[in-house]
């Protein structure tokens, strides 16, 4: 499931489906934030370096209301 | 998006769901056997002679918590309840835990500001303040202490007020009618304890609409309800529902936590040694402990062909998460309890648009609290076997309604 290479990895996030649980913000610090009302918003849309594509991959499987893609 | 008129299916064989714990941490062994069965899905019998499905498989549980077409509407005829105190639900007002999108969405979006994890991060300072103030009470009046009612209940219960702006001092009568209708023994009191809490709510709503205060509810007073967002009754229910799930929950953890890492005397002290290890040790609590295991009531409004299985439409769901927590496939040895381990993607706070939405406020309190407590009282203990704790039954937040503790 690795990218190919010279395509990035993409992260992406749907403010309409978002129920503000926040666990994106807390696993991927540096990918993800929350704004005011408490809905996600991305910071990095192509995480670099493996610690943050494997935070936001994990905040990928865990946001419950599957508002976080992230596109390999 | 076919509806369909079959009878629900009626297996003379189902075994009765829910299971006592016999163990404070370790799930029955009912659940074992569900867990290790092949299919993802088993016929439960509950309470009334009902049937339902109950999940077994982590995978599972996920797609049908997240699946449009399963309903978290207690009101419904055919939701399954699992004792007569959740069966309370059908007369209750429609509120957070009850509705499905789009409706609950936008009910959600009115409060999760107030939940982000900056905002929580911000109560830091004021949940160590009240932690550390119980465990000098504690300390004062020990060398002995029932852990419940002297800091597991009372802390998460301040901290709670402290959010939604509700007078501490009035936490008698609203531990006791909490508990009430977190543990009702019949729909009748557990409705009474909701119309007690529910009434007092309302007053304080109709107090912030003339005189703002701080706090959770007086800003959705002002903010949501001036502008015809939600009504008064609505607005109640809810502050209702934040201040239970608010501290009968985060008290049964605080509770089981603590027997758990003293029946673990290992991990205590490797959690002590280093308290970076604190983080990743409540996520393990969270899934090794599934207090809120009966939680997760649904019902199919059409039919769902899911891992081989078919739920029909108006069938009840059940997604249990202790069990889920238990699925090996996804957690490996699933019954250790390892403070080590990667354990984020439990179901301890549910899945779906209903997942939990005090999540991070239960997280730092937990952290709080467990740094606290063990690094204050080095030598605290139980004060007696833990086969000699009284285990509340399964059909309610599990957890323990004393815990003789000394040191």
């Amino acid at each position: 499931m690795t990218a190919a290479k010279g395509v990035a990895t993409r992260v992406t996030a749907d403010r309409n489906v978002c129920v503000g649980a926040g666990l994106c913000a807390m696993t991927a610090p540096a990918v993800f934030d929350q704004d005011e009302g408490g809905l996600v918003t991305v910071l990095k849309k192509e995480p670099q370096g493996s610690a943050e594509l494997s935070s936001a991959r994990q905040a990928g499987n865990i946001c419950p209301s599957g508002a976080v893609k992230i596109t390999e | 998006m076919t509806e369909t008129t079959a009878a629900p299916i009626h297996r003379d064989d189902a075994p009765a769901f829910p299971s006592d714990r016999t163990c404070p941490y370790q799930i029955p062994k009912e659940y074992v056997e569900f867990r290790d069965s092949k299919a993802p899905l088993r016929r439960v019998t509950l309470y009334d002679g009902r049937q339902a499905w109950v999940v077994t498989k982590h995978e599972t549980a996920r797609k049908l918590l997240a699946d449009p077409r399963i309903s978290s509407n207690r009101l419904s005829e055919d939701f399954p309840s699992v004792s007569p105190s959740i069966a309370a639900f059908r007369t209750s007002p429609p509120s957070l835990v009850n509705l499905d999108p789009p409706q609950h969405g936008a009910k959600r979006r009115m409060m999760i500001g107030e939940f982000t994890l900056k905002r929580i991060k911000g109560m830091r300072t004021d949940v160590e303040r009240i932690v550390h103030g119980f465990i000098d009470d504690m300390l004062a009046a020990g060398p002995t202490a029932d852990l419940v009612h002297q800091f597991a209940l009372p802390v998460p219960s301040m901290v709670i007020c402290h959010l939604l702006g509700v007078p501490y001092a009035d936490h008698d009568f609203f531990q006791n009618a909490s508990r009430r209708m977190v543990q009702g023994i019949d729909a009748q009191s557990t409705v009474a304890a909701r119309q007690e809490l529910a009434h007092y709510m309302g007053g304080l709503v109709d107090k912030f609409a003339t005189e703002p205060g701080p706090g959770l509810l007086s800003t959705l007073v002002t903010e949501q309800m001036a502008k015809g967002a939600i009504d008064r009754d609505d607005l109640a229910m809810d502050a209702v529902l934040v201040l239970i799930a608010g501290h009968e929950t985060t008290a049964s953890m605080t509770s089981l936590s603590v027997i758990t890492l003293l029946e673990h005397p290992d991990q205590l002290a490797a959690l002590r040694a280093d308290p970076s290890l604190i983080p990743g040790a409540v996520e393990e609590l969270l899934r090794y402990l599934a207090i809120a295991d009966i939680v997760g009531g649904r019902v199919a409004t059409a039919d769902i062909e899911i891992d081989g299985q078919v739920i029909r439409a108006n069938e009840g769901v059940i997604v249990s998460n202790a069990i889920a927590n238990r699925d090996g496939s996804v957690f490996e040895n699933p019954d250790d309890f390892d403070i080590r381990r990667s354990a984020r993607h439990h179901l301890a706070f549910g899945y779906g648009v209903h997942q939990c939405l005090g999540q991070n406020l239960a997280r730092l309190e937990l952290e709080v609290i467990l740094k606290a407590l063990f690094d204050r009282i080095p030598t605290l203990r139980l004060a007696v076997p833990v086969e000699e704790l009284n285990l509340r039954p399964a059909t309610t937040i599990q957890g323990v309604n004393e815990l003789p503790v000394t040191w």
